[in-house]
């Protein structure tokens, strides 16, 4: 994962996947399901179903290509778990891979160099005659609305991109490793005001995969299981666009109602946060819509640096998306994992019995979440 | 006249009405025959009732700014000489919210709430847009 050039996306799928078989001490032909997150770059026919071709699975009984962008990687494993429990499969490999960088050219070209090419049509696009391209503007303009509603400033975006920073300094896999203070934070670039640079998540290449089966199949694996003790999603509904509604409320606070019922858990129980962070503010909406924090007041809760290491709700424990890797959904997921199995060396959490992970797809639209912990219940 | 290079948006399958309005200068909203609620979107279904029934109505061209951005990036070659320039949502009093542009302000004059007016821009002799102004009352 990173600046990698010279692969293609299949190669990262395809290694993601070896990677995590050969993690979890199995055999290739012990997979028998396989579900696809195709990211910006194509992972062959039909949006990825093609993969299984290129990985060589035979004889699968469990296969679906899935995006709702970032929520997608919690909603894979939700999926996944749900039919191992139920029988149709016994190892669901979930795969995410994306090659959006090229060399020689900027990450923003990756996620918004369409732009020259487009035409216009009827109300849905009408937008593009304003100049509103690529995804940093419609998740500036909800950062902007939530400022303006509840006083949230820069600073507390900052202390957000300060905390992940510091976590990513201590990951060996972080494409960023550099530590940054709230200067360094104030003084990097506006890209869509009110998001300056270190607001925005990076653009990665590379691949991500995880490997779903039931629990008691997992405690005969080589690596300590994870289990799942809850999972929800939520999904608000926006009006279509240009009825543009994506702002202060994100589909979380459903997705958690479901996740924690199941799990039996409740927000005091949650020792690590791995939450999506396209951006800064994605973080501060999503600890809100948890319930961290009464709707508004994200930003000063974030501000004394209780999400960093030391602090009291240490979260995106990797660096997250803004320093570490953009794996959409899995970056997350990933991180979650290494923690829940304590395996995250200098960066590993003491306390890891209970590690909620949130994803969040579309422009604020779905949520979804999992809640997990190395203890079955 | 020189070329004009950005986005020319053409009509989609229903919203013809709205860009021949905009030529007149009115701007045009969707109001659903059952229920009254307006909308601005391409679909024919109003998504608080379901009927299919829908008129085109002008609105009152009239709104406030529900939240705005400045665009720093370059995305579009054609957007690079306006850097930094500001893309707004517009809350029309009608309920509806539409993406553009506000005009005869600076962008640090650009506040959440402010009453705007909706003014139109003949971008091409085809196509006008609308955009919006601060308006004081």
């Amino acid at each position: 994962m990173g600046r990698i050039y010279g692969r293609d996306v299949v190669y990262f799928a395809k290694e993601a996947v070896r990677l995590a078989i050969e993690d979890a001490g199995l055999q290739r032909e012990d997979i028998d399901g396989l579900l696809i997150n195709p990211g910006t770059t194509p992972l062959g026919g039909f949006a990825g179903l093609a993969l299984q071709g290129a990985l060589g699975l035979g004889d699968l009984r469990f296969v679906n290509s899935m995006n709702m962008g970032g929520a997608t990687a919690i909603s894979m494993v939700q999926f996944a778990a749900m039919a191992v429990v139920h029988g149709l499969a016994n190892y669901v490999v979930c795969v995410f891979a994306d090659a959006p960088l090229r060399e020689g050219r900027g990450g923003s070209a990756a996620y918004g160099g369409w732009a020259p090419a487009l035409q216009p049509r009827g109300l849905s696009e009408l937008y593009l005659a304003y100049g509103l391209f690529g995804v940093n503007a419609p998740y500036a303009l909800a950062a902007r609305r939530h400022m303006d509603l509840y006083g949230t400033t820069n600073d507390h975006f900052g202390a957000i991109a300060v905390a992940e920073r510091q976590w990513a300094a201590m990951n060996p896999l972080a494409q960023e490793r550099e530590p940054i203070t709230m200067e360094d934070y104030h003084n990097s670039r506006w890209i869509v005001e009110p998001l300056h640079l270190y607001d925005c998540c990076l653009v990665s290449n590379g691949g991500v995969a995880v490997i779903v089966t039931t629990a008691e199949r997992a405690r005969a694996l080589r690596q300590p299981p994870v289990y799942i003790l809850g999972m929800g999603q939520g999904h608000r509904g926006v009006l279509s666009r240009p009825d543009w509604d994506a702002d202060t409320v994100t589909g979380a606070a459903i997705s958690k109602e479901i996740a924690f019922r199941m799990a039996g858990i409740t927000l005091n129980d949650i020792d690590i946060c791995e939450l999506y962070d396209c951006y800064t503010y994605t973080v501060l909406v999503s600890i809100e819509d948890y319930g961290f924090c009464e709707k508004g007041e994200g930003g000063p809760y974030v501000a004394d640096g209780k999400l960093g290491p030391g602090g009291t709700l240490p979260t995106n424990t990797g660096g997250g998306m803004l320093s570490g890797y953009y794996m959409w959904g899995m970056t997350p997921l990933s991180e979650a994992v290494i923690q829940a199995r304590g395996q995250g060396g200098e960066r590993q959490v003491p306390k890891r019995d209970v590690v909620l992970v949130g994803g969040n797809g579309g422009i604020l639209e779905h949520h979804c979440t999992l809640v997990l912990s190395p203890h079955p219940s | 006249m020189t070329e004009y290079k950005k986005p020319v948006p053409l009509p989609g399958p229903i919203s013809e009405p709205f860009f021949e309005g905009a030529k007149r200068h009115e701007l045009m909203l969707m109001r659903c025959l059952s229920c009254g609620a307006y909308r601005l979107a391409e679909r024919p279904s109003c998504p608080e009732c379901w009927s299919d029934d829908y008129e085109w109505v002008k609105g009152s061209g009239r709104g406030s700014i529900y939240s705005y951005v400045i665009m720093h990036q370059q995305l579009h070659p054609a957007f690079a000489d306006d850097i930094p320039y500001n893309v707004a949502v517009v809350e029309l009093e009608e309920g509806p919210r539409m993406v553009s542009n506000i005009v005869g302000c600076g962008n640090e004059e650009l506040r959440v709430g402010q009453p705007v007016e909706v003014v139109f821009d003949a971008i091409t002799e085809d196509c006008t847009i609308p955009r919006f102004r601060p308006r004081s009352d």
